[in-house]
């Protein structure tokens, strides 16, 4: 019972981190898999709607166990928050909360502010941007990019791949642009 | 004819995925439970550290929380240390094949995508994994998200030659 009560903390990120580098051999060695998520999303494109494109047209049967493994990650996230979910409110840099309050940001309970999140923002201008354009500049980014955070910055930095470097500085150029810059000027608009 | 044609061409040259399955033998259904296994643990891990949250996102952003940076920084140390051993001993897989790697080519892709990636990250809080552990812990708009970043890379693949790469 003891353990179930630590097991719900947040975990810290020295626990956290080397349980996901672990995936990295644990994938290899379980069946020579390299590490990466984007591609389950070009999958999805190749199984359902190839279209002709040449991007799309080859044998995503082969692939199968990037997609059960992505439905793993979605099963985890409902079992993890649904049994062992923290009790208390997330812990926010007094800092962050400043900076998003003055953004127009006034939920900070849970892991993702509702003031964003909520589904009944599904149909408006909040949804549009936060949900149809942001997915889709990281649908699109890490394919262009031939990969996400898992791909280059994990499974690629690991294998000391020169470009994976180059990416991961531009993804988080890209942040850091994109919450400096394009953040204040969206929030305007709300 | 036509896509007789490059469909061979497809798989052998451009198919460098991230994430290739390059296991010989052929896998039955029951075998590929264990990537659903090590994707549960996965999703626990990145809902457990809080890596799904919109805030620690944007506090990384800001440069107001070390916590990102050392998960991200402590997985790829243990990452690096692994495949160092697996290459350093020739570790075998389970069923015996030898670990393959793949070295990655400098595109400008990985620069002009990178940052449009890196654009979108810090607006929906979230990169393709966190995606998936986001929808199971019932945020359910994130499925809009996960839907349009499906059409972006769709989109990536129909302008992929018109791009530079």
């Amino acid at each position: 019972m003891e353990l179930l009560e630590f097991i719900k903390q947040p975990w810290p990120w020295y626990v956290a981190g080397p349980l996901i580098g672990l995936t990295v051999p644990t994938l290899l060695l379980i069946g020579n898999k390299s590490f990466g998520i984007s591609s389950s999303l070009r999958h999805i494109c190749a199984a359902c709607m190839p279209a002709d494109i040449p991007f799309f047209k080859y044998n995503w049967r082969k692939e199968i166990w990037n997609l059960i493994f992505v439905f793993g990650v979605l099963i985890g996230g409902f079992i993890a928050t649904n049994f062992l979910a923290n009790p208390n409110a997330i812990v926010i840099n007094p800092q962050t909360i400043k900076d998003l309050s003055t953004l127009g940001i006034k939920d900070f309970n849970g892991l993702m502010p509702s003031d964003i999140f909520a589904p009944e923002n599904i149909f408006s201008l909040k949804g549009l941007i936060f949900f149809v354009i942001g997915g889709f500049m990281v649908g699109f980014g890490t394919r262009w990019a031939g990969g996400c955070t898992s791909g280059h910055a994990i499974m690629g930095i690991s294998n000391l791949q020169v470009p994976s470097v180059i990416a991961t500085c531009c993804f988080m150029v890209g942040g850091f642009a994109s919450t400096h810059l394009l953040l204040p000027l969206i929030f305007k608009l709300f | 004819m036509k896509s007789t044609f490059e469909t061979p061409i497809v798989e052998k040259e451009e198919f460098v995925c991230e994430a290739p399955n390059d296991m010989k033998t052929s896998e039955s259904s029951l075998s590929n439970l264990k990537y659903l296994i090590v994707g549960i643990m996965f999703g626990i891990v990145f809902v457990k550290a809080e890596i799904i949250s919109w805030f620690r996102i944007q506090e990384m952003f800001r440069l107001q929380s070390f916590h990102m940076y050392g998960v991200i920084g402590s997985a790829v140390v243990v990452g690096m240390i692994s495949v160092f051993l697996i290459k350093k001993f020739n570790i075998k897989t389970l069923s015996g094949e030898t670990v393959e790697f793949h070295p990655k080519k400098f595109q400008q892709g990985q620069i002009y995508g990178g940052l449009l990636f890196g654009l979108g990250w810090a607006i929906t809080g979230a990169c393709p994994g966190p995606l998936f552990a986001q929808i199971g812990s019932g945020f359910v708009a994130v499925i809009v998200t996960l839907l349009s970043a499906i059409a972006g890379t769709w989109t990536y693949g129909y302008f992929k030659e018109k791009l530079p790469n």
